[in-house]
């Protein structure tokens, strides 16, 4: 047997169909995902779809049914937490409590070999880097939400880890504590050019963070890419929906079109479409995904998708209006303040959306 | 406050219904602890005799002044000397606290497993792991300490065993002994080791020990670095629950024990009952409460600090 010969370079971490199931619910189904070493990856996806399991299945606390964890192309499947090149921090943080600042940030430099000043060298270093210095003799239950965070960092930081796991890091922070800490996150992850892995719900989070999302949903890797990429091309209506705002128009799949687009039939006249990703045929319903900012507003009568103007909403950067199409159906449409239509409630428009910006879906 | 404000007649009010509160308990105290403890102290000051009551001097309740003055110089500290002279009552206490401290040694170390395995089982299985702990209390502890004879004595449960398996040829000599007292003992008072074991080891969050070993420790440093040090509380009410009676045991070193199993709870019955000599018995009762104080503070103590760490 000869292992084929890889066609780029051995990932840091690969998960290879792995399964986990809890009695009768599959919390993890069939999961691949490689991991580039230096990255930052978000695992992104609504309660209960398997996203902090399959962490916990990388930190080793959860063995799987089935599939293989390769860490640097070593199988770490059946390898304890302790064996494993992995850290973790833990949403409620887990700092020791019977334990000082300096004393749960050593925990895991013992019995490394190391001697007792350079232990106490490094601690020092790891408090200085998430500016926590002065506060080594201090006891966890002594330091506010932020600073345990900061410990929880710098613990799981203390034994270099190939990967560092974090399990909704900035959860129990509250919302300006939480913005300021994403940006420090960042920075620290391009400092270190460690390999952050973070759990999240929060897809605003999830874009700020990280190189590269991986959406999940009931227990399966839905779609792994760039925030870019998954906000321009939503592979499902679930991806779609996940990140930002988005106008999902229900219609059915026309013919081709020679110059290789397709059209869509919908309720209030034809849309055309970029190439459909999957595999949908002619006839076959399906779901059109338009962000509302790909959506211009021309006035008077003409040609194109005729609408009413129901509701403009000002908020700030862009203006949000709401138009009535001929069937009934509402889309939203947001222009920038500094390119304004100007078209108030009760105006006639026409829609017009270019070709690439309407995603067709399997519904 | 530099000016003192006559308080308002409304604040009285709870004010008296809270020492009314207060009063209930402290009255039980006096008549079920206070005077009894005054009454066994002042026996033990007293000379024995062929009366009824079977000690001297009795105060004389009409003899005034006079009456109290007589019978205050008629008590003397001589049973504490005959404690202190005689190696009886030394050995008894030593032997007492020896065989106490062994069996608390031994039932924490059979105690903290047990309370750990308990804590760590599947959640629906807890309530019948407390349960099964608990229930044979619901027969009376002198059946129970009864039962051990029939294991033990040398036609017993136990010889009988040994013997059909081939382990032994003659039955051991295992009643009457010291072993099976510290047996009894051990049997007996397990469940006061293990339910506050249990108690605050269950609460434990089992993410300290998954960050443990996240952090490469392993199973046996997360045991003497984080489990221990959190359950220590339990361990120390554990072993207090245990130690304080165990000092003073007479049941199961009188029906499991040998001649020479020599405690202060034995001595303390045949001096009442066999002697009819209480002023030294009622001095041997004082003793005991005496050895007792240490850890009774201690566990306060304990207690109190479990009470700050928890804020």
């Amino acid at each position: 047997m000869h292992a084929p010969v890889p066609p780029r370079p051995e990932p840091l971490v690969r998960i290879d169909r792995v399964s986990k199931t809890f009695g009768a619910h599959r919390a993890v189904d069939g999961v691949s995902l490689d991991l580039e070493a230096g990255s930052f990856l978000c695992l992104l996806g609504p309660s209960g779809c398997g996203k902090s399991t399959l962490l916990r299945l990388l930190a080793g606390f959860e063995s799987p049914e089935a599939g293989r964890i390769l860490i640097d192309g070593a199988d770490v499947t059946g390898l304890p937490p302790h064996r494993r090149p992995v850290n973790m921090m833990f949403q409620s943080y887990a700092l020791f409590p019977h334990m000082s600042v300096g004393r749960n940030v050593a925990y895991g430099l013992q019995g490394l070999g190391l001697g007792r000043t350079a232990i106490a060298e490094r601690v020092a270093d790891l408090l200085r880097l998430v500016r926590l210095e002065g506060l080594s003799e201090r006891r966890p239950d002594r330091l506010s939400g932020g600073q345990r965070q900061r410990v929880a960092l710098a613990r799981a930081l203390a034994r270099e880890p190939r990967v560092l796991l974090l399990d909704e890091p900035l959860g129990a922070l509250d919302r300006g504590l939480r913005e300021e800490t994403q940006g420090e996150l960042r920075a620290l992850q391009r400092r270190l050019a460690t390999t952050f892995v973070v759990v999240t719900h929060d897809p605003a989070e999830a874009m700020t963070l990280a190189d590269r999302i991986a959406v999940m949903d009931r227990g399966r890797l839905v779609q792994a890419g760039s925030a870019a990429d998954l906000y321009e091309r939503p592979e499902s209506r679930f991806v779609a929906g996940l990140l930002g705002d988005v106008n999902l128009i229900e219609g059915r799949l026309g013919g081709g079109r020679p110059d290789g687009r397709a059209t869509l039939e919908t309720g209030f006249g034809a849309l055309v479409a970029g190439a459909p990703e999957a595999a949908l045929g002619p006839g076959e319903p399906v779901v059109a995904a338009i962000r509302p900012e790909r959506v211009a507003l021309l006035a008077g009568p003409g040609e194109g998708l005729q609408g009413t103007v129901t509701d403009a909403v000002f908020l700030g950067d862009r203006i949000r209006r709401q138009v009535r199409m001929r069937d009934g159906t509402l889309i939203r449409a947001a222009s920038p303040v500094s390119a304004d239509p100007g078209a108030g409630p009760g105006t006639e428009v026409r829609l017009a959306i270019p070709p690439e910006a309407v995603r067709v879906l399997a519904p | 406050m530099t000016e003192a404000r006559p308080k308002p007649a409304a604040a009285r009010g709870p004010r008296l219904l809270a020492a009314l509160v207060r009063l209930p308990p402290l009255l039980w105290l006096g008549a079920f602890f206070l005077v009894p403890f005054a009454i066994t102290l002042k026996i033990s000051l007293s000379e024995p005799a062929t009366a009824m009551p079977p000690y001297l001097p009795v105060l004389d309740w009409q003899g005034g002044l006079e009456g109290w003055t007589s019978f205050l110089e008629a008590l003397h500290f001589g049973n504490y000397e005959m404690l202190a002279s005689d190696a009886l009552y030394r050995d008894a206490a030593l032997s007492s606290l020896l065989l106490a401290l062994s069996a608390t040694g031994l039932l924490a170390c059979i105690g903290t497993p047990l309370a750990y395995a308990m804590a760590r089982a599947p959640a629906r299985l807890q309530p019948l792991l407390v349960a099964l702990l608990v229930v044979p209390f619901w027969t009376s502890f002198l059946i129970r300490v009864y039962a051990w004879i029939a294991i033990l004595k040398p036609e017993g449960l136990l010889n009988a065993a040994l013997l059909r398996i081939g382990l032994i040829r003659e039955p051991l000599e295992l009643l009457n002994t010291q072993a099976a007292v510290m047996i009894g003992l051990v049997y007996a008072y397990l469940p006061f080791m293990v339910l506050p074991l249990y108690a605050v080891t269950s609460r434990i969050d089992p993410s300290l020990r998954e960050a443990a070993s996240d952090l490469g420790a392993s199973p046996t440093r997360i045991f003497w670095t984080v489990t221990l040090p959190l359950s220590l509380p339990g361990l120390v009410a554990g072993m207090l629950l245990c130690f304080i009676p165990m000092v003073g045991e007479f049941i199961i070193p009188d029906l499991l024990g040998g001649s020479d199993t020599l405690m202060l709870g034995r001595v303390l019955w045949s001096e009442f009952f066999s002697n009819r000599d209480w002023p030294l018995a009622s001095a041997v009762a004082i003793l005991l409460l005496v050895i007792l104080v240490g850890p009774v503070v201690l566990f306060r103590e304990a207690e109190t600090r479990r009470g700050e760490a928890a804020r």
